[in-house]
């Protein structure tokens, strides 16, 4: 593992931000520290970057515990949440400034922003000041000004935060090319899971200063190792007993006495409009569509199905369902409970003729 | 309606142009009126006469320094208060303000307390041969007690409001401090600096009562020019109390004018850097 964290723990006045604190990530990857807001993911970067200094625990960085290591000399790029560009120098001064304070030649200071500027499509704005740019061109001018330095780790925190929706999804996507060209070490700080699902590598779920789960994208989200993890990625629908439901029972791994929660996500639930298209018949249920929600690219549909309340997604190319509508509803698979732990449990009615939820991305 | 609302702000107007026109514009044009009455020559004498150029040049001395040490002191306490955290911090930031709170003439007589002949300091700063009360040096230091707060104050929201994040991003890249306070720190405050020193100017001038009482007040030696000011109006030279003062008037107005020419560009700097 290039970057890595061993038994990380961090006290703010009698507060802890982390709890023994652990992952690894390997060279090249752009990894997501993804969790709720106050999670301790800012604390965790920092304590990287050595703005913050753990209470206990090692970091490694290139196999090297770097705990006592000045942070300048870390070889860390640091792109802050709200950027802080120095706001009384120009986009060249502040991308050169990295260069000037390790004292190297003016003319080639000068090759490596150009250079900077041509990666980051912005050499015509090199006279510009912070002041005077989008927040999409500030966010790129701090990636190059910590880039500029050749750091062996790029840190960022929460970089799209304050960009508006559509810009930010094309600065991702292009953020994440960019990373990968480069070839750099890269973690960012999110707590958006769109964000991390679609860019990263590998992501590093934290909760309460603890890091529930790491791992691949689609390993979170199809394999969530604590109920948190389940609840907290995807958009799950938390069902008290979900024994009620066709296909599914809780003797299965709920003790005696347990309620049978569990959460079910809208893609694991089907509407059926018409006979015709029915499938697995027997697990079926009956259905009342309650409400309606355009969503772009599809229809969410919320179910009232006996007591619970469903969310499931309705494309628009089936049949067109309306409000007061009774229809017939597929549940395919949901995620049970018993305590923190978790489990996928497929409909039996539909394990009987195979499973296809087995994608290796 | 509309009568009211046309009515109520040129009364508003009319209320503070008088209030100002009576308080403050009149009796300063009377200082210079005043002034120049026994003619251009009186004036001219009473201005050189040796007393008031000592005068002055206390003043001056007693200005610079104060301005010279509270610029320093504002620098680094602004600093620590905002950018570490330390047991004590809120009590530094309370001390800072206590010169406004408490009357110069308290403060005269605290030094005289601290460094004159009932101090326990007394003995060993005689032994040096150290004359702090009813000479240069208490003057100077009565003088930094009353101005202190002003450069820490117009600093310290200026730091506040701007965060650290800058300053750890360029100490990320290796920046020591010095080149974080020239490049990065300093252009973001130099104009509240400008301001504070200011302010601070204006106030070592024409400070009087802390002065008074650590000076004693000998004409030659320990007289600032609002003493000797003083000693003339009491000497029932009017004339002559009145020309010495239009030296401090005009150097308020050169004051004021310096202040807004820095509140102008400080703005300007404002809109095209901040935001
Ligand atoms: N300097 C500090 N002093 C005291 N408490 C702190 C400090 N920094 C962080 N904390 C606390 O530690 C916890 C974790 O903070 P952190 O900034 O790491 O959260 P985060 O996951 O980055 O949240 P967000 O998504 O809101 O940025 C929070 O409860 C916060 O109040
Ligand atoms: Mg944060």
């Amino acid at each position: 593992m290039y970057v890595e964290l061993r038994n990380i723990n961090k006290h703010f006045a009698g507060f802890q931000a982390s709890k023994n604190v652990s992952f690894g990530i390997a060279q090249g990857i752009l990894a997501a520290l993804l969790g709720p807001s106050g999670s301790g993911k800012t604390t965790i970067l920092r304590m990287i970057a050595g703005l913050e200094t753990p209470d206990s625990g090692n970091i490694f960085i290139d196999h090297v515990r770097v705990n006592d290591l000045d942070p300048s000399k870390r070889g860390i790029g640091f792109v802050f949440q709200n950027y802080a560009l120095f706001r009384y120098m120009t986009v060249f001064e502040n991308i050169a400034f990295g260069l000037e304070i390790k004292k190297e030649k003016k003319s080639g200071i000068r090759e490596r922003v150009m250079e900077l500027l041509a990666l980051i499509g912005m050499e015509d704005l090199e006279k510009r000041y912070p002041a005077q740019l989008s927040g999409g061109q500030k966010q790129r001018v701090a990636f190059a000004r910590a880039l500029a330095p050749n750091p062996r780790l790029l840190l960022l925190d929460e970089p799209f935060a304050a960009i508006d929706a559509k810009v930010r999804r094309e600065l991702r996507c292009w953020l994440r090319d960019m990373i990968a060209r480069l070839g750099i070490t890269s973690i960012f700080v999110t707590h958006d899971q769109d964000e991390a699902l679609e860019v990263a590598g590998e992501i590093i779920l934290t909760n309460h200063g603890q890091v529930e789960q790491s791992g691949k994208p689609l390993q979170l989200y199809k394999s969530p190792k604590t109920s948190f993890v389940a609840r907290f990625i995807g958009e799950s629908v938390i069902v008290d007993d979900y024994g009620l439901l066709k296909g599914f029972s809780p003797a299965a791994n709920a003790g005696q006495g347990h309620s049978a929660s569990g959460a079910i996500r809208p893609e694991f639930i089907r509407i059926f409009t018409d006979k015709g298209s029915l499938r697995h018949e027997n697990g079926t249920e009956d259905a009342v569509v309650e409400s309606l929600a355009f969503r772009g690219s599809f229809i969410e549909a919320g179910l009232r199905l006996k007591n619970m309340l469903l969310t499931a997604h309705h494309s628009f190319e089936d049949a067109p369902i309306a409000v007061g509508d009774q229809v017939k509803v597929l549940i395919y698979r949901l995620y049970s409970f018993s305590g923190n732990q978790v489990k996928l449990v497929t409909n039996q009615y539909v394990m009987e003729h195979g499973n296809g939820y087995d994608y290796v991305i | 309606m509309r009568k009211e609302r046309s009515v109520i702000p040129l009364i508003l107007i009319l209320a503070s142009a008088a209030f100002i026109f009576l308080m403050l514009a009149l009796p300063l044009l009377l200082i210079l009126v005043e002034s120049f009455r026994a003619g251009l020559d009186f004036f001219a004498a009473a201005i050189s006469d040796p007393y008031a150029l000592k005068a002055l040049q206390l003043t001056g001395i007693a200005t610079v320094s104060s301005v010279g040490l509270n610029t320093l002191f504002g620098l680094a306490a602004a600093w620590a208060i905002t950018r570490f955290s330390f047991p004590g911090k809120g009590l530094l930031t309370t001390f800072i303000d206590i010169p406004f709170a408490v009357s110069p003439v308290i403060a005269g007589l605290i030094f005289i307390l601290t460094f004159g002949r009932i101090s326990w300091l007394h003995p060993f700063l005689s032994a040096y041969d150290l004359k702090v009360v009813f000479a240069v040096p208490g003057i100077i230091i009565a003088t930094v007690f009353v101005t202190f707060p002003f450069v820490a104050r117009e600093i310290i929201p200026v730091l506040e409001a701007r965060g650290t994040e800058e300053e750890q991003a360029a100490s990320l890249m290796g920046a020591g401090f010095l080149t974080i306070f020239r490049r990065i720190t300093f252009p973001h405050i130099k104009w509240a600096l400008l301001y504070g020193v200011i302010l601070c100017t204006a106030r070592a001038m024409g400070e009087f009562g802390a002065v008074s009482v650590v000076s004693g007040r000998l004409r030659g030696k320990t007289n600032t020019l609002p003493l000797y000011i003083e000693n003339l109006y009491d000497e029932h030279q009017f004339t002559a109390a009145f020309a010495v003062s239009s030296i401090l008037v005009a150097a308020a107005i050169i004051i004021l004018i310096a202040r807004n020419i820095v509140e102008y560009t400080a703005k300007k700097d404002e809109d095209t850097n901040v935001r």
